[in-house]
């Protein structure tokens, strides 16, 4: 088991450095000059030329690359070009809230998820199973924003029990479990759950539903197990799937969730990369979609650990 | 002798619901004595799995309609259900299955899973039941049973998957083993170690057996009666030298010249003509006549007459019924 780690954590470093290369060349590729962004209109030409090194954008792509990749080894990420403020704080701090908020989300779909496809599953074809489905396929084809704005006017405008924007009273930065920042997480999470708590719901009522008529299923029932026990063999074998679907769909939560963010201005990394996106703040674009990228990686990692943990069809030697 | 059979099917009639009617079984009556070896034979759809589900009162509830009676030990079982069903399965009939890859639990190891059984049935604790298990690992011969009983099924062979198959279904010692095709699955060379296999245990440990297959020279091989189905029901049930010297139906008949003995390379194989008829009506005539060379027409308009021939043996044909009486 040890041994499979070390294998899949070596597998890790190359996948890393590809998606450091393509988010670098992605921010760089893409149209529009950062400096415009910055730089007054009647800026001379020595001018820009002089921010233009200042910066290191005068410099040939595979040097930038080397400069940026071998400062963020050491944990600079260069400094933001709207702010003025390191890179590494401000996407350190955003990350922790949008791993808030997808954790809530998470604590929010995954019991639901499973719960309904279990028992769509389990009563495959009947009308529990349709409502199920149809909530599922609603779910996950519902634009989530549009939810989301949905539920501001209802819950915020009308109704007035939530917050609609913002991670606390104030909007003050600092996170605190208290009601007050709680009652801010709300809304936010519980849209940020509708899609997956729909994906995971499918997922687990076609894998139950599989299960249920494999032949393993009626051998049990043969040799005398009661209804129960069979429940039991079933939940294991649906097990490794539904954790491999769980874990990618955080990682998703935390990445994707742009526009929820952008919808509740939570300031995660979401709302970070929105912001860097329309400011050209090209530092702070490249260093988030790092940090995204790579917990993208680490996910992966512990999905695939975990997975091996518990199906013994995945070989760890 | 008036011992109670181990297993008594009286008029026994499978119906499957659902978008067409197939009327699987259609008026079996079969008995088997304790300890005997009973060769089920028949090719797709004649009804020999669901013989066997219905012993184990494996067929869906909601679509499956039954009548008729199965009795085994005495024991009305069309009656059970809840616990007593529970301890029926697997504790006095376990069922060997086809595809022991599909029919183990992937993610439990063969150890677990025969100790779950014994567990159930026995009611002793885990230890207790994994030395039962190892037991039975050994008595099938599995090589190394040790190191088995913590493998799972993925990591076995076809043949040793078969073994582990055979040793939970006899965990529970139970009277009566059904045996669902168990070699088709395997290698040719596997087949014939996992039959005498059984046919050892079955022996040793004084179980009835019913044996399904299509394989007529695995039936011949391993059983003391033989019973041939067709269409639902039997065509001629006797002693295995009975049916194979004296083969009365001609289905029986044709099965037996279907094999590849003495065939001279180019000949074409003596087949029986046509395919079993669809099960959507009851037979209201014998159900082989419009595949048969020596069919009447009083064939093609009554069921035909169940014929005892004596020791056992008997055929339901109107052929064999003439010859007897007159």
């Amino acid at each position: 088991m040890f041994a499979y780690f070390v294998r899949r954590l070596l597998y890790v470093l190359p996948v890393a450095i590809g998606v450091s290369i393509i988010c670098f060349l992605l921010v760089h590729i893409a149209p529009g000059d950062p400096l415009t962004a910055i730089m007054p209109v009647d800026a001379t030409a020595e001018e820009q030329a002089a921010m233009r090194s200042a910066y290191g954008l005068d410099k040939p792509l595979p040097v930038q690359y080397a400069i940026w990749i071998g400062k963020a080894a050491t944990g600079d990420l260069g400094k933001s070009i709207a702010t003025g403020r390191p890179v590494a704080n401000e996407v350190f701090a955003a990350v922790k809230n949008s791993l808030l908020l997808a954790f809530a989300a998470s604590i929010i779909a995954f019991p639901i998820g499973l719960f309904l496809g279990f028992v769509a599953g389990y009563f495959r074809d009947t009308i529990f199973d349709r409502i199920v489905t149809g909530f599922a396929i609603t779910g996950v084809s519902v634009p989530n924003y549009w939810l989301g704005i949905v539920l501001v006017i209802i819950f915020s405008v009308n109704l007035s029990w939530l917050p609609s924007m913002g991670a606390g009273p104030g909007g003050s930065g600092e996170w605190a479990w208290d009601y007050a920042h709680i009652r801010h997480l709300i809304l936010p999470a519980v849209t940020l759950a509708v899609v997956p708590i729909g994906i995971v719901a499918r997922t687990v009522r076609a894998l139950v539903g599989d299960i249920f008529s494999m032949d393993f299923v009626q051998a049990l029932y043969a040799k005398g197990m009661r209804h129960s026990d069979v429940l039991k063999h079933v939940i294991r074998n649906a097990a490794p799937t539904a954790l491999s679907v769980m874990g990618l769909q955080l990682g998703y939560l935390l990445g994707g969730s742009i526009l929820i963010e952008t919808v509740f201005n939570w300031p995660g990394s979401g709302f970070l990369l929105s912001n860097a996106i329309f400011q050209r703040d090209l530092p702070l674009l490249q260093g988030t979609i790092l940090v995204l990228a790579l917990f993208f990686v680490f996910m992966n990692l512990i999905v695939d650990v975990a997975q091996a943990a518990i199906d013994p069809r995945i070989k760890r030697s | 002798m008036t011992q109670t059979p181990l297993v008594e099917f009286e008029n026994l009639k499978v119906r499957f619901k659902g978008e067409r009617t197939v009327h699987a079984i259609n008026g079996l009556n079969l008995s088997l004595q304790p300890g005997e070896m009973l060769g089920l034979l028949g090719e797709s759809g004649s009804g020999k799995s669901v013989t066997l589900k219905t012993l184990l009162r494996l067929l869906p509830p909601k679509r499956s309609e039954l009548e008729g009676s199965v009795r085994v030990n005495g024991t009305d079982i069309m009656t059970l259900s809840g616990n007593a069903l529970a301890s029926y399965r697997g504790g006095d009939v376990s069922m060997v299955f086809q595809e022991p890859a599909l029919a183990l639990d992937p993610v439990y190891t063969i150890g677990d899973q025969i100790a779950e059984t014994v567990m159930r049935h026995k009611g002793i604790g885990k230890t207790a039941a994994m030395d039962v298990a190892l037991d039975m690992l050994t008595r099938v011969r599995i090589p190394s049973p040790e190191r088995r009983l913590k493998n799972y099924p993925h990591e076995l062979s076809g043949g040793m998957r078969q073994r582990a198959m055979i040793a939970l279904a006899l965990s529970c010692r139970p009277k009566l083993l059904l045996a669902d095709e168990p070699t088709t699955a395997l290698d040719a060379t596997v087949q014939i170690q996992i039959l005498l296999l059984l046919r050892e245990l079955q022996k040793e440990f004084g179980m009835g057996v019913i044996f399904v297959t299509h394989d007529i020279g695995v039936a011949v091989e391993v059983s003391d009666k033989i019973a041939i189905m067709y269409a639902g029901n039997l065509v001629e049930t006797g002693t295995t030298r009975d049916v194979i010297r004296n083969p009365q139906h001609p289905y029986t008949k044709g099965l037996l010249a279907a094999n590849l003995h003495g065939v001279v390379k180019g000949e074409r194989l003596d087949a029986i003509p046509g395919s079993p008829p669809a099960l959507e009506e009851p037979p209201h005539c014998c159900s082989f006549a419009p595949r048969c060379a020596f069919a009447e027409d009083r064939c093609r308009s009554d069921l035909p007459p169940v014929t005892d021939l004596g020791g056992g043996h008997s055929v339901s044909c109107v052929l064999a019924a003439s010859t007897t009486t007159a």
